[in-house]
């Protein structure tokens, strides 16, 4: 015995009319990192290996401490909904779910850390 | 007839079922130098963590990183790095229209596996 007819059992299952949206999303995000990675590179790059007098000199200063943490929260937001999409292609299932919100609470766990530590050594410096 | 569970509904052919191409191998590496990218990033916030900490865990954190296991692991990201920018470049090349040609499609990915190498190279060298 079935309640629902075929007309109400296909209602809403149509298209999510989210994907603007998440499309829009990577359009801008990525926009923004073609311009913060190359600098980001550059300027980790030539701190990585330095004694940790000059890092904390350097990440004192205040444009190579905010190129750092706008590439990483910005890199992370990407990456949050990049890897979502893959999550969504490949896992089916109640694994599908458990492994998109893992992958979220890593991307803003650590953005958060990346944050905290650019703030505490911009304050030390 | 009404019953959701029994209707099973075909999925569309997927990435076995097509010969290898250029322009699909190059696609399927932006989505695999993308997620790797994560390693990178995460010893790169551990690396901020620990610079913030004390003396002692910024040496222990810098010199894992400069070690020849944490070159090999930055080198390979910086080159996902590279390779992920220049593909999405194209995907934004892509999505303005333009460049959707076979010809053209396949020169763009040669570029972008070149370019990714030239910019890893080159970063290496300079940093």
């Amino acid at each position: 015995m079935h309640f629902l007819t075929d007309r109400k059992r296909a209602t809403g299952l149509g298209a999510a009319r989210r994907g603007t949206g998440r499309h829009w999303s990577m359009t801008v995000s990525s926009a923004g990192l073609i311009v913060l990675v190359p600098l980001f590179v550059f300027s980790f790059g030539a701190m990585l290996g330095r004694s940790h007098a000059e890092v904390l000199a350097y990440y004192a200063r205040p444009v190579p401490a905010t190129i750092a943490a706008l590439t990483i929260v910005v890199g992370f937001m990407h990456f949050k909904n990049g890897v979502q999409m893959m999550i969504e292609d490949y896992v089916h299932g109640i694994a599908r779910e458990i492994a998109i919100v893992a992958m979220i609470c890593i991307s803003y766990g650590a953005a958060a850390l990346a944050v905290f530590a650019l703030v505490r050594l911009a304050l030390q410096g | 007839m009404a019953d959701a569970r029994k209707v099973e509904r075909p999925l569309s052919p997927h990435l076995t079922i097509y010969r290898p191409q250029l322009t699909s191998i190059t696609s399927i590496l932006t989505r695999i130098s993308g997620n790797a990218l994560l390693v990178g990033a995460l010893l790169v916030v551990a690396w901020f963590l620990a610079a913030a900490t004390s003396q002692a865990a910024f040496d222990w954190m810098n010199a894992a990183m400069t070690s020849w296991l944490g070159d090999l692991v930055m080198t390979l990201s910086l080159w996902a790095m590279w390779y992920h920018a220049l593909a999405g470049v194209r995907h934004l090349i892509w999505d303005a229209g333009i460049g959707l040609e076979l010809d053209t499609a396949e020169k763009l990915g040669w570029g972008v596996i070149v370019g990714s190498v030239v910019l890893t190279l080159f970063t290496v060298i300079v940093v």
